[in-house]
C-alpha cells in the first residue's frame, strides 16, 4: 500500500518539474535574446584577422559557445591549410 | 478601423488553424466583417477545417503575384454572410510570399473587413514571421505542455522585436489561448496549470479551451467548431474568447473534471 502511494505521489510532482525546468530554461533563453548574432560576429571577426595572415577556407571555421553555470566556454576551431608557411610567409613580405 | 490579429504558437499541431476558424466564425457571429488568412503556403488547411477545400479557385501567392485580383481569391462562407476565407496556395514555393506583396494584401484587407485573422505556419521561419508582420494583436495558442510553452515563449519574442508595430515601438496586443486542457490530468498535477504557465509566460488569457472530441467531429466535417455545435464546451469558450477581443468582459471559465463513476467509487474529489 506504501508503495502503491509513493508511485501516486511520484507521478502527481511531474506539473511542478515541468515548471521548474521551464522557468530555468527560459531565464537562460531570455538573456540570450537580442544578441543572437553574437556567435556569427566573433566567426566573421576572427575569420578576417586570420585571413590576413594565412588563406583560410571560410567553412573550416567554427565557432562554439557552451554556456555553463558559472563560466562560459568559447571554442574557435579553425582548419588551417598545409602550405601554412608559404601564407604566412607571403603575409609577411 | 480593422483590426489585423495573428494566430500563431512556433510549435505545431497545438490548435492554430482550429482557434483561426472557431475566433473567425464567432466574430462573424457576432456581426464583425471578418476574413480568415491561410499563411501556410504549401500547407494549407484552413480551407479544410472551413469547409471550403473544394471552392479554392485562387489564392494568397496568385493575389501577391497579380494574377489573380483580391476579390476573385476571397471565398464567402456559405453559413455566414459575413464570413470570408483568403487561402493559401497549395504547391507553389512559400519563398513566393513577399514582404511587400504581404504588406499590399493586409493593406487592402484592411479597408474591406472589421477583422483579418492570419493563421500562421508552425515554426518561426518566412511564413511565420510575415504572418505576424503587420498585426496588431496576437493570439499566442498554447497547449499546457513544457515545449508548447518554450516555442511560445519564443514566438512572444519576436511578436516585440519583429513586428512593424514593435519597430516604430509600439506594441502588439499579446493573448495567451491555452488550448487542450484537460481538467483531468490537471487535477492530478499531471499538467501544467494555468496559473504555472500565465506566470512563465506573463502575458495576459483569453480563453481556456478543453481539449474535446467536439473539436475533431467539427474538422471532420469541415465546419469551425463555434458553428458546428455551438453548445459544446469548447465552442463556448471560443465564443467567450471572442467577445473578449471585442473588448467586453467575460468571467473566465476555468473547465473542470466531469466525476466519472470511478471517480465517484473512489472518492476522489473534482477540481
Amino acid at each position: 500500500m506504501m508503495d502503491l502511494r509513493r508511485l501516486f505521489r511520484s507521478r502527481a510532482a511531474s506539473a511542478p518539474v515541468a515548471r521548474e525546468r521551464l522557468q530555468i530554461l527560459l531565464a537562460h533563453e531570455r538573456g540570450l535574446r537580442g544578441q543572437p548574432d553574437l556567435l556569427a560576429l566573433l566567426r566573421s571577426e576572427i575569420l578576417a584577422v586570420v585571413s590576413r595572415h594565412v588563406v583560410l577556407d571560410p567553412d573550416k571555421v567554427i565557432v562554439r559557445m557552451e554556456r555553463g553555470k558559472t563560466v562560459s566556454t568559447l571554442e574557435v576551431d579553425i582548419e588551417v591549410p598545409n602550405n601554412f608557411e608559404r601564407s604566412r610567409a607571403v603575409a609577411a613580405t | 478601423m480593422a483590426k489585423v490579429l495573428v494566430v500563431t504558437s512556433g510549435k505545431g499541431g497545438v490548435g492554430k488553424t482550429t482557434t483561426t476558424a472557431a475566433l473567425g466564425a464567432a466574430l462573424a457571429q457576432m456581426g464583425e466583417k471578418v476574413v480568415v488568412v491561410d499563411f501556410d503556403v504549401g500547407l494549407r488547411n484552413l480551407d479544410l477545417i472551413m469547409g471550403a477545400e473544394r471552392r479554392v479557385v485562387f489564392d494568397l501567392i496568385n493575389v501577391v503575384q497579380g494574377v489573380a485580383k483580391l476579390s476573385q481569391a476571397l471565398i464567402r462562407d456559405k453559413r455566414l454572410e459575413n464570413l470570408w476565407l483568403l487561402p493559401a496556395s497549395q504547391t507553389r514555393d512559400k519563398d513566393a510570399l513577399t514582404d511587400e506583396g504581404v504588406k499590399g494584401i493586409i493593406d487592402d484587407l484592411r479597408t474591406r473587413f472589421d477583422w483579418v485573422l492570419c493563421d500562421s505556419p508552425a515554426g518561426i521561419e518566412r511564413g511565420a514571421t510575415l504572418a505576424m508582420r503587420y498585426a496588431d494583436e496576437a493570439v499566442i495558442v498554447t497547449n499546457p505542455e513544457v515545449s508548447s510553452v518554450r516555442d511560445s515563449d519564443r514566438i512572444i519574442g519576436m511578436l516585440d522585436s519583429k513586428t512593424v508595430k514593435a519597430e516604430r515601438g509600439e506594441r502588439v496586443e499579446k493573448h495567451v489561448l491555452i488550448t487542450r486542457y484537460d481538467p483531468a490530468r490537471a487535477a492530478r498535477g499531471e499538467m501544467l496549470s494555468i496559473d504555472d504557465i500565465l506566470e512563465i509566460l506573463a502575458t495576459p488569457l483569453l480563453g481556456i479551451i478543453p481539449e474535446s472530441q467536439d473539436v475533431l467531429r467539427a474538422s471532420n466535417v469541415g465546419s469551425p467548431v463555434t458553428l458546428n455545435n455551438a453548445a459544446c464546451a469548447p465552442a463556448r469558450a471560443y465564443a467567450d474568447a471572442a467577445r473578449r477581443l471585442m473588448g467586453e468582459t467575460v468571467a473566465m471559465m476555468v473547465p473542470v473534471e466531469r466525476k466519472g463513476l470511478m471517480d465517484r467509487l473512489l472518492g476522489r474529489r473534482a477540481a
